[in-house]
């Protein structure tokens, strides 16, 4: 029978057959955990895709539902023995929706304004992020009836109004020049992508990894014309704006000689290095973009490669390490992170049950789907109330979020910091 | 198809428990971890109490309708793939551990408690319960008992059956019995509990399962013993056990599952040796160390190149873990990996292993095969593409070679994944004619209408 996808980007028929159903995935897939049912599970998921394929199912709202339901954390593509790629199937299944017009009014405008729209352009994002920065610090609550964005989810907005990044006030690209040098000699040239939500509500963020980077003697090149990197975009199935954005990028970033590309969250990088995948069949792009690829790298794996400074301070604390699952999954970046820790001075490292269960935030799942994102993260809160760490590393805005807020519900005193922010004040940088 | 009143009466019985129709729901509930194997039910219930579930085959009867069992659908012959005119009774959902007497150490458990949760359970006290299929992250106690399943333990402590003191059993005809009990010893009428292990969801629906449990061994030792042919490590397993040495598992790996296993688990394993074993000893430390001597013995004196030891217990349950992952892993390599699941008198392995290959080569078809050596179990398990027809019929035709030989060598066409649908045409194969009208006859005592699980294990007229 006929596909039910078109022809454009359909998920991949060689991925599909690929699962051989054996359901191994199924206990580290926190949807299915969540109910218990097939439908929900990377199996189920799989299943209904192929039947799409094979024209046995049309796109139905059952089927929306589930693709929109999965949290594209990817835990079932660490955990599967055959290898199947499921994160680019589910995207391509939900770029097949939004291909077909069957995204609702909602999805619609927050995934065509607020990631095509805002996140992908520079001066749109920071009007939006002024504009949410004088809501936040002025208690002008009728901006948010007035402001497109904030009004689809009035409804909700009393519960995931807390999930709005808390705005900077001065920007990140507005503080920093192109280019830093370390005091030091120069021992690597390094690229560093500031990001859309990172460069307006992170700031910190890149601050501290700056810092730590200039101490460990790189030069620091932040590319004026950089973009957002696409990554929210890809991830919610926009793959034409995401090659988009990934083209502005690779040009931008492959003018400097560069030894790395060091990422500070983990949802960009894991599709930095993705460009490869989503441009192998541009005639232009396709080898400068498996170039690009090929040097990012997240901060905790650059800086397990070129080794630590000694540190003559004893940072004396408890500290626990949360997966990013666009690190652990998606990179499978988990040991390079933990071994950093550990070797900081007076660090006591304590594991974190669970560490790569997915805390719920999954890009902007936990404002789409608020409900569920919830219910996620109240697992992630049973094991870290277990072990009370004093401070919980995550390498990912979404997840520092997330899990601050979840916190805050319990009244949990713990620091979620970024590696960068431990290592910074590890350093007494 | 059922019909939508018959439907709505469905629905009424299982009251709070789940009852899905929808096409999505269908095609979730489709397929086992069987290859090439789908169907789609008329429904799936999700039943919550002992009451619902004979209620659903008192309507079954009068309304003839299929009731088909499912615990998470791992099981490799068919056994939960829906039948006509059906509907699934996903049992995953039934998960708790009643009760743990560590007096009689014995546990009473719901049928969906997945096999590791049991384990990591009874392990916290100081207890063990040995049955550890490759899927037990996520297969059912109730899905286990149902296909007799065996693990990489069962050389030692023996397979599932080893392990169910009593059962409580709702019938076909909705009536509700328990058999067996924390007794040692029982003979008072026939042995019904072990009529109902290994019947494949065809005469009754568990409903609480009462396993017996053992004291966890104290120490272990795990090793690893690569060779240049796999009949030498065949030759190995034989003399490991003409010694009387009985280690908890002996599990043969080949080299095409040698390299997909490494590729995904990434564990050093050398991928250009036609062959390992993965061994472990287990009980008392001075008994650990002297049987690891001999079984090292045993594995030099048929030509091992090198064996290694685990080092830390971490290294020892990785090791296993990449072993349990063979099969998907196999996956990669071919998109369809089609697997069988012969035994043989232990004896027979380097022999079986010789015919297998044998006829590979004759069919011209790429065949990588892992197992439970120590058992007599392999698992030839065929790469190929669902998608090439004239293959997949060539794959056909050296499996029924390859089920002709095993029965020849004395052994059988599935020593732990069952009949189901996948291989009831070679039933007869092993069990001869007779018994299968034996075994029809049972199953009309117990289900007159075939309204369980029809046409598993054999055609039902
Ligand atoms: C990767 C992989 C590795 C495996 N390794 C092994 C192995 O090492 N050893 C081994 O023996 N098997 C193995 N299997 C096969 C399979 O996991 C087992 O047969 C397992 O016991 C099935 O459990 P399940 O819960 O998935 O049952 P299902 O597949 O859902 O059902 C299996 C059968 O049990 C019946 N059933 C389920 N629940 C009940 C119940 N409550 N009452 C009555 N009948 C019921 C079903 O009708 C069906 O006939 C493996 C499978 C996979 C995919
Ligand atoms: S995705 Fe992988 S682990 Fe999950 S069912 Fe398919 S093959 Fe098995
Ligand atoms: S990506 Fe995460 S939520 Fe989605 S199917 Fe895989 S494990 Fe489940």
């Amino acid at each position: 029978m006929k596909s039910n996808f078109t022809l454009i980007d359909p998920p991949s028929n060689d991925v599909i057959t690929n699962c051989m159903h054996c359901g191994l995935c199924l206990p580290t897939c926190p949807t299915y955990q969540l109910t218990g049912l097939e439908n929900s599970s990377p199996r189920g998921r799989i299943r209904l895709i192929k039947s799409v394929a094979e024209g046995k199912l049309a796109i139905t709202e059952g089927f929306i539902e589930e693709m929109n339901f999965c949290l594209d954390c990817q835990a079932c593509e660490t955990a599967c023995p055959a290898g199947v790629k499921y994160g680019s199937l589910v995207e391509a299944a939900r770029n097949q929706i939004r291909l077909t017009e069957r995204e609702t009014i909602k999805e619609k405008i927050l995934k065509r304004i607020f990631l095509r729209g805002v996140l992908s352009h520079k001066f749109q994002l920071k009007l939006v992020a002024r504009l949410l920065y004088y809501y936040q610090n002025s208690g002008a609550e009728w901006f948010v009836q007035k402001t497109g964005i904030l009004k689809i989810f009035s409804k909700k907005l009393n519960k995931i109004q807390h999930l709005s990044p808390r705005i900077d006030k001065v920007f990140f690209d507005e503080q920093y020049p192109e280019i830093l040098k370390p005091e030091g000699e120069t021992k690597y040239r390094i690229g560093f992508l500031s990001g859309c939500i990172m460069s307006v509500a992170f700031t910190k963020v890149h601050e501290d990894t700056i810092k730590v980077l200039l101490h460990h003697n790189c030069e620091i090149i932040i590319p004026k014309n950089q973009t957002c990197c696409g990554s929210l975009q890809a991830h919610n199935g926009d793959f034409d704006i995401a090659r988009e954005l990934a083209k502005k990028n690779i040009d931008v970033f492959l003018e400097h000689e560069l030894d790395a590309i060091v990422m500070d969250s983990a949802g960009c990088g894991a599709l930095m290095k993705e460009y490869g995948h989503y441009l192998k069949d541009d005639p232009v792009y396709s080898e400068k973009a498996k170039k690009l690829s090929a040097k990012v790298k997240d901060l905790s794996e650059f800086l397990f490669e070129i080794g630590l400074k000694n540190s003559d301070t004893l940072f004396n604390h408890v500290v626990s390490y949360h997966d990013a699952c666009h690190l652990v999954h998606a990179q499978q970046v988990s040991s390079q992170p933990r071994s950093l820790i550990q070797n900081i001075p007076g660090v006591r490292y304590v594991e974190l049950p669970e560490a790569s269960w997915c805390c719920g935030s999954a890009g902007i799942y936990n404002v789409v789907r608020n409900e569920d994102a919830e219910k996620v993260l109240s697992r992630k809160m049973k094991n870290i109330s277990s072990i009370t760490p004093e401070y919980l590393v995550a390498n990912n805005p979404g997840c520092i979020g997330q899990i601050e807020h979840g916190l805050k519900e319990q009244k949990l005193n713990v620091r979620v910091v970024h590696l960068a922010t431990l290592l910074r004040e590890a350093y007494g940088l | 198809m059922i019909n939508s009143s018959v439907l709505s009466q469905i629905k009424t019985i299982v009251d709070n428990g789940k009852f899905l129709t929808s096409q999505e729901d269908k095609i979730s509930y489709s397929y086992d971890g069987t290859p090439l194997l789908e169907f789609f039910p008329d429904a799936i219930v999700k039943p919550t109490t002992t009451e619902q579930l004979s209620r659903l085959f008192k309507l079954a009867n009068k309304e003839r309708f299929n009731i088909v069992p499912r615990g998470s659908g791992t099981g490799l012959s068919g056994g939960s793939i829906p039948v006509e005119n059906c509907i699934v009774v996903d049992m995953s959902g039934w998960n708790k551990i009643l009760e743990i007497d560590q007096e009689n150490l014995t546990a009473w458990v719901e049928p969906g408690v997945i096999t590791e949760q049991l384990h990591k359970e009874v392990e916290k006290l100081g207890l063990f319960y040995p049955p550890d299929p490759g899927s037990m992250s996520i297969c059912t106690i109730g899905g286990n008992v149902a296909e007799n399943s065996g693990g990489l333990r069962g050389l030692k402590y023996g397979v599932t059956k080893n392990y169910i003191m009593g059962l409580e059993v709702v019938l076909p005809s909705g009536e509700i019995i328990q058999c067996g009990g924390k007794t040692m010893k029982d003979v008072a009428g026939y042995n019904l509990k072990d009529l109902f292990i290994g019947s494949e969801g065809t005469l009754g629906i568990f409903t609480k399962i009462l396993l017996k449990l053992i004291p966890k061994p104290q120490t272990s030792k795990t090793m690893l013993a690569f060779f240049n042919s796999p009949i030498d490590a065949g030759k190995t397993v034989s003399a490991i056990i003409a010694n009387k040495i009985i280690p908890a598992t002996v599990e043969f790996l080949d080299n095409v599952t040698i390299r997909s296993v490494e590729e995904y688990a990434k564990i050093g394993l050398p991928t250009d040796i036609a062959s390992l074993l993965l061994l472990e000893v287990d009980g008392h430390p001075n008994v650990v160390e002297d049987e690891a001597a001999k079984v090292v013995e045993c594995c030099k004196a048929n030509n091992s190149i090198e064996v290694r030891t685990a080092k830390t217990q971490e290294e020892a349950l990785k090791l296993k873990a990449a072993r349990r992952a063979a099969l998907s892993a196999l996956a990669r390599a071919k998109p369809t990996t089609i697997l069988e699941d012969i035994t043989v008198p232990r004896s027979e392995i380097a022999v079986m292993l010789q015919k297998i290959d044998a006829i590979s080569k004759k069919y011209n078809i790429l065949i990588g095969t892992f197992g439970h050596a120590g058992d007599g179990n392999l698992h030839p398990t065929c790469l190929t593409d669902e998608r090439n027809k004239e293959e997949i019929s060539r794959v056909e035709k050296a499996y029924a070679e390859i089920f002709e030989e095993a029965v020849k060598l004395g052994g059988t066409i599935t020593g732990e994944h069952g009949t189901g649908l996948a291989k009831r045409k070679f039933l007869h194969l092993v069990t001869g004619q007779t018994s299968i009208d034996v075994m029809r006859s049972i199953k009309k005592a117990i289900d007159p209408n075939g309204i369980l699980n029809p046409g598993k294990v054999f055609t039902i007229s």
